[in-house]
């Protein structure tokens, strides 16, 4: 059996684990090609009837235009549902402040734009595309991750999963966070990608972009980000291997043009996929300390 | 290419997260930004060689203590196949850890420091391994540098471990034994200059040559999880049951029964998504249709009609606690098996695993966390759940603390 047949069997495992257990899980829909894999596996997983939960979307406003197309495209031609959230909606209510200088951004922002979101919903099962390795706090995440009232992840006290069993029991205003790809590699979501036909949004493969230089990564030139006036704009060939907020995704230079292309350069590749994530550069623990209160 | 599930033990300083460490820098899985990350901890912290364990260790805390505390996956792939290592602590508090790394291992590594030989641990680490049936155990005998890459120093590690073979009921198990420095690579990814005397193989390449055993020749058993409805115009009758054959292999055409009600059917088609399957085997997700309608839910076993398989509303399994509050006797907790949960209460402990004599020797005061036991249990409804020594895939259960929903024990039917 090919590898990447077991690791869709684990993830459809998963996720219909997920519509039994709970009462009203949801999708947390990025945008990003980790969730489309997951909308993917969940047609697959309860087809021919629909993706028995809805998806809903963190708007942090900062997004790039191309993905919201996507999205919409998406949702209208697979007929899903979708919920839309927005972190300016959590600001105009005094919730949240935006950050402010050279590095702000709204990534830490969506934190509390989500816990409401669930909240108001009522949602018990929040799925989401987080990968162990994406970086080393994930690593010891589990496939079932309870979360308690506030949102909050403690690393000391997670339940053990033995074998295949998944325990989804939680009191009410818990939730818990199921992640159905756990066990695969950026490389292996690739791999499916293509090995399925998955389409993804334009930014993921080369393209011209106004980009400029800082801290030896290549950023976006945009109007959600700061920029100093001696950082110089030019035009460059780039994609983007992981796509965020506009203002924590770097971009890679690339010549890749097709999924062959893009799946070459990985293999070849010298930076992990995080390692473009302006987000985490802020200090050693940053993943483990925005997991703590609740990031995704 | 195929998945195989490594994990690993040993004890406080047996080197276990630098050999994990090793097996990716060697096979290239590191990329530069990791590297370069660990490379400037080891500098601050005034090492004059990468530490390669910075690697594994995760989690801030552990950071600060240098120990690893949970569960860590790490991942790799070489052209041939994909790994999932399952790194976990080798302290004995933490055997529930170990036995959680454990339950999805294909291969069990076990390392031992080359210095001191087989200690307590290595002897729970055996004991854990024959409990939970892997068939694969690699020895790493480690820091072979610190003595001298001694021949008779191996030979007399390897001989001591496979006299222990009777005692673990490791007769029916695959032992490997590698004289390993994993600070400095020899024979994980690399044959060493330095051990001429030795002739195996590495680490890396007893992996990649493993052969994972397929199961097929097991009972048929099906763990339904879902009930497939669409209620749609195009879909209007269509009824599958979704879920994962634990066990054996179900084809079209083969006469089911649900193991609950004794009511059977012929299964009419295997889907895969779109594709009709002619045959669904062991860990695949795929939803059944069977010819008639029959009365079948979540938590049902379905089996071959001529499976003489029978319920049972009591047990004896062996039962490793995992939580923080102890077992109380006569006390309603939830047992999870498959898909289905039912109301249990254990009504006996019959002996407790002793650590020292490593023998159910143990008359138990008490189950608390980390205790490995021999118990009876009573369920509300039959129980189908295979002898764990038969059927590992249907062999196990977890127990569910009803009050604070937390995974408490996993239990291997005897």
């Amino acid at each position: 059996m090919n590898y990447l047949d077991e690791l869709e069997d684990e993830a459809i495992y998963i996720f219909r684990e997920v519509a039994a257990q709970f009462d009203k899980p949801v999708l947390l829909f990025s945008g990003g090609k980790d969730s489309i894999v997951l909308v993917h596996l969940a047609i697959k997983a309860f087809y021919p009837a629909p993706v028995p939960f809805p998806l809903m979307h963190i708007d942090t406003g900062h997004n790039f235009p191309e993905t919201i197309e996507f999205r919409d495209q998406l949702v209208n031609d697979l007929n899903l549902n979708l919920i839309v959230r927005y972190v300016q909606d959590s600001i105009d209510a005094g919730k949240v402040k935006e950050e402010s200088g050279r590095y702000a951004s709204r990534n830490n922002l969506q934190t509390v734009t989500l816990l409401d979101g669930i909240e108001e919903h009522g949602f018990d099962a929040c799925i989401g595309g987080a990968r162990r390795d994406e970086e080393k706090a994930r690593a010891k995440e589990r496939v079932f991750s309870v979360r308690d009232d506030f949102g909050q992840w403690n690393a000391r006290n997670q339940r053990p999963e033995l074998f295949d069993i998944l325990n989804g029991r939680i009191d009410k205003g818990e939730n818990v966070r199921a992640f159905p790809i756990s066990n695969w590699t950026e490389l292996d979501v690739w791999n499916y990608i293509r090995q399925e036909k998955i389409e993804l949004p334009s930014v993921y493969f080369a393209h011209s972009r106004k980009v400029f230089l800082r801290d030896g990564m290549i950023w976006s030139d945009s109007e959600f980000i700061h920029r100093d006036v001696d950082e110089e704009v030019f035009e460059m060939m780039v994609r983007f291997r992981t796509v965020g907020d506009m203002s924590c995704t770097a971009a890679v230079a690339s010549e890749a043009f097709d999924l062959d292309d893009v799946i070459a350069e990985i293999e070849a590749a010298e930076i992990s996929e995080r390692g473009a994530r302006i987000d985490d550069k802020r200090s050693e623990a940053a993943m483990e300390k925005r997991k703590e209160v609740g990031y995704f | 290419m195929n998945i195989v599930r490594l994990s690993t033990a040993g004890s406080v300083d047996d080197g276990k997260s630098t050999l994990i460490g090793r097996l990716l820098y060697d096979t290239n899985s590191l990329s530069k930004d990791k590297v370069a990350n660990i490379e400037q901890i080891s500098q601050q912290r005034g090492l004059d060689q990468i530490d390669l364990s910075l690697i594994t260790d995760g989690l801030t805390a552990e950071r600060e203590q240098g120990i690893t505390i949970d569960v860590a996956h790490i991942y790799f792939n070489t052209p041939k196949r994909k790994y999932i290592i399952a790194d976990t602590p080798g302290h004995v508090e933490y055997t529930r850890n170990m036995i959680t790394g454990a339950s999805n291992a294909d291969v069990f590594i076990i390392l031992i420091d080359a210095r001191k030989g087989i200690i307590e641990q290595t002897k729970r680490h055996l004991f854990i391994a024959s409990l939970m049936e892997i068939k694969e155990i690699a020895f790493v005998i480690n820091k072979i540098d610190l003595v001298d890459y001694e021949q008779d120093r191996f030979l007399q590690i390897r001989s001591q471990i496979e006299e222990l073979k009777e005692r673990f009921e490791l007769l029916d198990k695959k032992l490997s034994f590698f004289p390993v420095s994993a600070k400095i690579g020899d024979n994980v990814v690399n044959l060493s200059g330095k051990t001429p005397w030795y002739k195996g193989e590495t680490l890396l390449s007893y992996l990649e040559q493993l052969k994972i055993e397929q199961k097929n020749q097991m009972a048929q058993r099906f763990n339904v999880q879902y009930v497939i409805r669409p209620h749609s115009d195009d879909f209007h009758d269509y009824r599958a049951y979704a879920g994962k054959v634990k066990s054996g292999t179900f084809e079209i055409g083969d006469e089911v029964k649900v193991l609950s009600t004794g009511q059977s059917s012929r299964i009419k088609a295997i889907n895969r998504y779109k594709d009709n399957l002619l045959k669904a085997t062991e860990g695949q997700s795929v939803a059944l249709e069977l010819e008639t309608d029959i009365d079948i839910s979540r938590g049902d076993i379905l089996t071959l009609a001529s499976d003489s398989v029978e319920g049972d509303k009591s047990l004896s399994a062996r039962l490793c606690w995992l939580g923080k509050e102890e077992l109380s006797l006569g006390r309603k907790y939830l047992l999870q098996h498959g898909a289905s949960r039912v109301p249990v209460k254990v009504t006996t402990v019959n002996s407790q695993i002793n650590f020292e004599t490593l023998e159910f020797d143990q008359q138990p005061l008490k189950v608390d966390v980390n205790s490995i036991n021999q118990i009876e249990l009573k369920s509300a409804s039959p129980l189908f759940i295979d002898s764990y020594k038969n059927n590992p895939a249907n062999g196990y259960f977890i127990l569910i603390d009803e009050t604070a929903n937390t995974t408490v024990a996993v239990g291997f039917k005897n």
